[in-house]
């Protein structure tokens, strides 16, 4: 038996791709067996712990100009160490399936504010509960300061309701739109009066400013708490539904089938709504492998930095560069562009985020420079000579080091062109690169190319 | 090297397959044939401006009192008429306002409005009603209409990093370039080069399929954009502001005679649930001093009279404050609409009525597609009800 095929497309999708030597290990293995080592290696929760200190509690009144520009300039410092702490994090874990999942609840639950320890405890509140019950995870959501200082909560009480939270946890987080009225927005927003986080970053329920009336909540009438909404929200099936939805778009294919999400609402809901058994399900269905489902996903930005950095074992000297590469791309983790996370899909690609995607892997892989054969063009060997001519700059810039020899060696002896390049893209192999790919003759050359093409940018 | 590769690449040295065969007419043209070739301008305001608070109604005595702390003093704005003036941030617009070179349309939005930014966002975007969903955007449909100008993806240019649902179309899409060199050096790269040439033939609808064939029409629009942009420099002096850069490269752009006919930027940033003045302050300046800049610099450049600049935010907001001093989620608001050939210049029609609401919230006047009906037949030479999906009567700002 050889699963070469399913292993790969399963840790393409389930975590952010398999080394070489990975898959030559595991290609034997039954899906199901390779299903429960992923999750086996993820049982391990480790969060992140980048920054320790809440600037926002270094600020006084009448503080010297000089003094300001230091906090500021410290709160920078702060986000770049967190984003590309969580960039090492997902390029080097044995736990990929958590971090997968993280990424996806970081979207989902988007959020974006200048606080990096509030954005750090949302994140690890993400990654304890990635794999585990999601109601749990949408209460301890709720009570981060950091959702609760973005979506306004803070300001929601008694007498003037701040609706935005009640808004955005239906019709982002839970239910979806279609799926409740502007006056179930209204009621549940008083039921969120009170909630609130402290000082020290905790979350503390302020009965003061909460409104103890009677609230209607889907034709129900009575004093509810932020928790009974959010009891009586998941109660409902859409909710199951429409998780699943996004998660079918995220794991398994753009295009919904109904079916398919469907038969995962169904496990999601009868499993009270247990993460694990919805992702067993989704990568043990005969239908998750199928040919339509195999290599035609867009790659988020950072799923794309992160596959390379994990395969060609990349060490970056210059963190700033990481940082430089998710904004060309559109996707700078921490930073969703709006409440709604990105949209992902087609949305990444456009004419000049596509270039980069393109170019990047070779800029850091090799300093620029695609090596090409077709030396006639006069143009073309102006251009490689110019390459060439700024590789020093290109490699002082970036500062990133790929492994090159520990690449190479997972490589085993006597693999050829065509099985490197089958084994480097995700679409079914029947492109023209394939048939180019066997007339190289050096594997470095050959690996620029893979992943210089449309086809890498697909898991 | 392969034979067949030695010809292709001989072939290349012209530099004539990265220019596809229907693009050549409009290569040939000389900038003379250009004049009164009209140019759109979108300014997008992302997270619902506060128009009363923009332009702002303090001859009705209703907006200080639902407004207690965040209204602006009469003695503070720049008084347009007994009724409407503008908030003391956009300084720089009055001496665009006194030269008849603004207009302001009051109450404009939709029946059934979303409170939602993303979707009141994708509806002004798609052009859809309330309860519609659209995958394809105005302007997007618009270059799929196959006006005889329309065919390149350049004729709608995002000046960003992405592009916007507005500037997709179903065949056709827009496309975003934040610096025109910058695109050009990635497409000369000879391995990327060579893959455009070899795929011409092989797009399917998947998303593969989509990854060539944008990859194809950034080459052919790279090339032409980078080319005809540098002969021209700005001379005007632009904020340096994210949306001051945008509008210097737009003003590049149509000063250069680029054939692109609808420019798209956005500013975002005014979402204020809290601490309103400030924050709503800090980013009209932002957009008043770059408009302002730009329409100076294409009048001194003899383009004003050829350029239509609107600009529009999802909704406006509650008329009523919150207790945050801030506003909520609204409805109704203001498009401006800047020209040098407006027909109705100064405030197009009554200021908003702060009395009858619904739901605490203004009741449009204005349909936001007799706005987009009205440029799409008078500016851009199509028939509205075609981008439109039904014809709308249109007003008569231009």
């Amino acid at each position: 038996m050889n699963n070469f095929k399913q292993i790969k497309h399963l840790y393409a999708r389930a975590a952010f791709g398999i080394r070489f030597e990975d898959l030559h290990d595991h290609e034997h293995w039954s899906v199901k067996k390779a299903v429960k080592k992923l999750f086996k290696a993820s049982e391990v929760n480790e969060p992140l712990l980048a920054i320790d200190e809440n600037i926002d509690l270094r600020y006084r009144l009448n503080q010297m100009e000089e003094t300001r520009k230091q906090i500021q300039q410290d709160r920078n410092q702060q986000e770049k160490k967190l984003n590309t702490a969580w960039i090492e994090r997902m390029g080097t874990t044995d736990a990929q399936l958590r971090e997968k999942l993280t990424l996806f609840w970081h979207n989902h639950f988007a959020c974006n504010i200048g606080n990096s320890l509030y954005a750090q405890q949302l994140n690890n509140v993400e990654r304890k509960n990635a794999l585990g019950n999601f109601k749990t995870l949408v209460l301890e959501v709720s009570k981060t300061p950091a959702m609760l200082q973005f979506l306004n909560n803070q300001q929601n009480q008694k007498g003037h309701p701040n609706e935005n939270f009640a808004r955005e946890l239906m019709e982002l987080f839970t239910l979806g739109r279609g799926n409740y009225t502007e006056d179930d927005i209204k009621q549940s927003a008083r039921a969120f009066t009170g909630w609130a986080f402290d000082r020290n970053g905790e979350f503390t329920f302020r009965p003061r400013v909460h409104d103890e009336g009677e609230k209607t909540f889907f034709g129900k009438t009575a004093n509810f708490c932020g928790e009974d909404i959010i009891d009586t929200i998941l109660a409902r099936k859409e909710c199951a539904s429409f998780i699943s939805k996004k998660l079918y778009r995220y794991l398994v294919n753009d295009t919904i089938d109904e079916n398919h999400v469907k038969q995962m609402a169904d496990v999601f809901y009868n499993s009270n709504y247990e993460i694990k058994p919805l992702l067993e399900y989704i990568f043990t269905a005969d239908w998750f492998y199928e040919d339509k489902n195999i290599g035609n996903l867009i790659k988020s930005p950072v799923e794309l930095l992160v596959g390379l950095n994990r395969q060609f074992y990349i060490s970056y000297q210059n963190p700033d560069v990481l940082i430089q590469f998710q904004r060309a791309l559109g996707q700078l983790l921490f930073r969703p562009p709006n409440v709604a996370g990105w949209a992902g899909g087609r949305n990444w690609i456009d004419s000049s985020s596509l270039m980069y995607r393109m170019k990047i892997p070779s800029i850091i892989l090799n300093a620029g420079l695609i090596e090409f054969e077709g030396k006639a063009n006069p143009e073309d060997e102006a251009y490689l000579a110019a390459t060439r001519k700024q590789q020093l700059n290109v490699i002082k810039r970036v500062q990133a080091q790929p492994d090159w020899t520990k690449f190479m060696a997972d490589i085993p002896k006597n693999t050829s062109n065509d099985e490197i390049a089958r084994f480097m893209l995700e679409p079914v192999a029947n492109n023209l690169e394939i048939k180019e790919a066997s007339q190289i003759n050096d594997i470095k050359t050959l690996v620029i190319q893979l992943v210089s093409t449309p086809e890498y940018q697909l898991c | 090297m392969k034979r067949r590769d030695f010809l292709r690449n001989t072939a290349l040295v012209s530099g004539a397959y990265l220019i596809p065969a229907f693009l050549k007419p409009f290569e040939a043209l000389a900038m003379n044939d250009l004049t009164g070739f009209k140019n759109l301008v979108i300014i997008q305001l992302s997270g619902g401006n506060d128009g009363l608070n923009t332009v702002i109604p303090y001859g009705n005595d209703v907006y200080y009192q639902k407004r207690k702390t965040i209204a602006v003093n009469p003695t503070d704005l720049i008084k347009l008429d007994d009724m409407q003036g503008l908030n003391p941030n956009l300084a720089a617009l009055k001496e665009l306002y006194d030269q008849g070179w603004m207009s302001i349309i009051n109450s404009v939005g939709y029946p059934n409005p979303d409170r939602s930014h993303f979707r009141s966002m994708d509806i002004w975007q798609t052009g859809s009603e309330a309860n519609q969903f659209l995958s394809t955007g105005w302007i997007g449909r618009y270059l799929d209409s196959n006006c005889q100008t329309c065919k390149n993806p350049y004729t709608a240019i995002e000046v960003d990093d992405t592009l916007s649902l507005a500037m997709k179309g179903l065949t056709k899409k827009g496309i975003a370039v934040q610096d025109p060199n910058k695109l050009f050096q990635t497409t000369r790269e000879p391995f990327f080069k060579d893959m455009v040439h070899a795929h011409q033939d092989h797009l399917n609808e998947d998303n593969l399929g989509y990854l060539y064939k944008t990859m194809i029409e950034t080459y052919s629009s790279a090339d032409y954009i980078q080319k005809t942009a540098k002969t021209y420099q700005v001379k005007a002096d632009y904020p340096a502001t994210g949306l001051g850069n945008q509008l210097k490269t737009v003003s590049k752009f149509i000063n250069s005679g680029l054939q692109t006919r609808v420019y798209y930027v956005s500013l975002s940033g005014f979402d204020t649930h809290t601490g309103q003045q400030a924050q709503q302050g800090r980013q009209l300046k932002i957009y008043a001093d770059a408009v302002a800049a730009f329409i100076k610099d294409l009048k001194q450049t003899d383009k004003l009279d050829d350029t239509l600049v609107m600009t529009f935010s999802e909704f406006g907001r509650r008329v009523e404050q919150n207790a945050s001093n801030g506003t909520d989620h609204g409805t109704a608001n203001n498009v401006l609409i800047y020209g040098g050939k407006l027909k109705k210049a100064g405030i197009y029609n009554p200021a908003p009525d702060l009395v009858n609401l619904n739901q605490g919230d203004l009741q449009y006047q204005v349909d936001f597609r007799d706005v987009y009906a009205t440029v799409l037949d008078k500016w851009l030479d199509v028939n509205n009800s075609q981008i439109l999906n039904k014809q709308f009567a249109g007003l008569d700002f231009v």
